[in-house]
């Protein structure tokens, strides 16, 4: 079986470029040019270089003594919250800023739900001087206002996004419309494992040096490149398709994957894409996401901005269908529990979209040898309000 | 012969109008299709509405959001297209997104319009590359021709694709935009036209996006077949409902 994407751009039955024509010419320049920039020297070298001195990698792969005694087994964090601007969004953005200058743009759109993507897109962009709008639902500025300001800052032009239901899945799609209004000098920078073909596979790619610091780092501590599971949580899935990356092939490798049950799977307001969804087409790709009997695209709901996308990006679609990959829902209430137990036992307050994560351990048991690697995709800085509210700290 | 392809052999400029079925009312669809016949336009556009339409433009957003609010479903449009075929015999296409007609089942769905008399369809965010592998022969089977858009960056390698496949007549989309984005046509837009006529294409060009009034639609039809009007007809429908599409097709030619 192959995890990986194949010549046409998929993954198994899902992938693909279901796109209108005005964006073929930009789909098409990067998809023919991705990978040999990627593979190019020069490209790695900087790459390399910027996540080492201005992100902050490799990023520790810590041993989580506590958390370990009590549920038996070997926990391992990989610590993507201490990259800078905060979680594993970076090494995405980096990227792409670097694939836009080769490409010769010289203007980036993004999009974002709670802000995470956003910032990390505004930051690369203050970085290299490149002019930068990011596209926000407008429920969403109202609920993420330090993010809305740490943009500003950085000298992003925060657009909102008033059509739809003015929240991610809409700023997406105002992002796209952005893209298709400007065919030639802008780059679309996509933050997750989603969109049309190369996309998936090319933010993939960017965030696999997860994994590929995971392998390393458990040599070292385990004497073994390999654990017996991984951990990630699951929105369009880009934190988990950098973790699972190097291990696709590794059948000793349980893949885990955490969706948001947000307030339980049958109460109407969850985003399990993956026991609510249907195969169907979203942003470019046929993928499993949350719609009607008529294929009209619904809004999901989750406690996290983050994991309240309808969709899932296809390579996990593909890892769900195959059966390769385990996947579980947690619920908003399990998930700020193992937020602050996380906090509590670890001394590290997890975002909330991570937080889901962690629940895992309460829901199927491990056994006392095995090693479990949970990505801890963001620090919880950003969420402080909801876990002031919801803890009423 | 399919009604667009002899709509086409006509030696007129065509004029083909957009409307999201289900906008403004519900149970408007059936009678701005006739109003429109009546009106002497020569070719209709049906939007079937969908949650997000990825190259529209505000106007079309809205009226679908409308719609769908309205109850409007593909369901609901084959049932209200039932017997529009005693009524009327104009070239009708429906233009929507390809989830909900994947949704519905692809065959199903062409099977049904070849039931209720529609002759073409155009699925913008369907690429001509994965409709001929996947969906030609379904389309054929039921008699139903697909309409392709080419755009100003189109290559025009791959402008001569999509005329080789095109079995009726090429969508071109008049400038970088999305839907109701512009609304005059600059020096560019008419270099566009004139590159477009020179290739000497097989399939005709029916212009869209940005034709709004009688000088877009002349300026567009200048140098191709025909025109299509959608969001600045929505917009007239918004305002002055079913009664004053005669009044928006004279003001146009």
């Amino acid at each position: 079986m192959n995890y990986h994407v194949d010549q046409r751009g998929y993954y198994g039955n899902f992938g693909g470029a279901y796109i209108p024509e005005m964006l073929y010419p930009n789909v098409e320049e990067l998809r023919t040019n991705y990978l040999q920039i990627m593979g190019e020297e020069s490209f790695q070298k900087e790459f390399n270089k910027l996540l080492k001195d201005y992100v902050g990698r490799p990023t520790p792969l810590y041993f989580a003594n506590r958390l370990s005694q009590k549920y038996q087994c070997r926990i391992y964090l990989k610590r993507e919250d201490l990259n800078h601007t905060g979680a594993h969004k970076v090494n995405n953005t980096i990227g792409q800023i670097l694939m836009a200058k080769r490409l010769g743009k010289n203007r980036i759109i993004a999009e974002t739900g709670a802000g995470q993507h956003g910032v990390a897109t505004a930051t690369v962009c203050a970085l290299m001087g490149i002019d930068c709008v990011v596209y926000m639902g407008e429920i969403d500025i109202a609920r993420q206002a330090p993010n809305v300001a740490r943009m500003k800052m950085l000298g992003a032009e925060v657009r909102p996004a008033t059509s739809g239901s003015r929240t991610l899945k809409d700023a997406t799609n105002e992002a796209i419309r952005d893209w298709i209004n400007n065919p030639v000098d802008t780059h679309y920078i996509i933050g997750s494992a989603i969109g049309p073909h190369p996309y998936p596979d090319m933010v993939t790619r960017f965030q696999s040096v997860i994994s590929e610091e995971i392998k390393t780092q458990l040599q070292e501590q385990e004497g073994r490149e390999y654990p017996d599971h991984v951990v990630a949580c699951i929105g369009g899935g880009s934190n988990a398709a950098g973790t699972y990356y190097h291990f696709l092939d590794n059948k000793h490798v349980n893949i885990i994957a955490v969706e948001a049950a947000g307030k339980g799977i049958e109460s109407g307001e969850s985003a399990a894409t993956s026991v609510l969804g249907k195969q169907g087409i979203i942003h470019g790709c046929k993928t499993l996401l949350m719609q009607t009997a008529d294929g009209q695209i619904t809004e999901p709901y989750s406690i996290s901005a983050g994991l309240d996308y309808p969709g899932v990006g296809p390579m996990h679609a593909h890892l769900y269908e195959t059966g390769r990959g385990e996947f579980i829902s947690v619920t908003d209430d399990d998930a700020m529990k193992a937020g602050l137990e996380l906090s509590k036992m670890e001394g590290i307050i997890p975002a909330i979209e991570t937080a889901h994560a962690f629940n895992v351990f309460n829901q199927r048991p491990f056994e006392k040898d095995e090693v479990v690697v949970v990505n801890l995709s963001g620090r919880g800085d950003k969420d402080l309000n909801t876990y002031i509210d919801y803890f009423k700290l | 012969m399919n009604r667009i392809n002899k709509k086409l052999e006509e030696s007129k400029k065509l004029l083909s109008i957009y409307f999201t079925s289900g906008y403004p009312s519900k149970d408007d669809t059936k009678p701005i299709i006739k109003s429109l016949q009546e009106n002497g336009v020569d070719m209709i556009e049906i939007g079937l509405p969908f949650s997000d339409p990825l190259a529209d433009g505000p106007t079309i957003q809205e009226s679908s959001v409308k719609a769908l609010k309205l109850g409007m479903s593909t369901k609901v449009l084959f049932e209200q297209l039932k017997d529009i075929r005693s009524e009327v015999d104009i070239p009708l296409i429906i233009m929507g997104y390809f989830n909900p007609m994947l949704q519905f089942g692809v065959e199903a769905f062409c099977l049904k319009c070849k039931e209720v008399g529609i002759d073409g369809l155009i699925i913008p965010d369907l690429p001509p590359e994965i409709y001929n592998e996947s969906y030609r022969e379904i389309f054929e089977k039921y008699g139903l021709v697909n309409i392709f858009l080419i755009t100003p960056q189109t290559p025009e390698e791959r402008i001569r694709f999509i005329d080789n496949i095109s079995n009726a007549f090429i969508y071109m989309v008049s400038s970088a935009s999305v839907t109701g984005a512009k609304n005059s046509f600059g020096d560019q837009q008419e270099a566009y036209f004139k590159r477009i006529a020179a290739m000497n294409l097989k399939s005709p060009c029916i212009v869209g996006f940005g034709i709004s009034n009688a000088a877009t639609f002349q300026a567009a039809t200048s140098h191709a077949k025909g025109a299509i009007i959608g969001s600045a007809f929505i917009k007239h429908l918004t305002n002055k409902g079913v009664e004053g599409i005669g009044e928006f097709i004279q003001s146009i030619r």
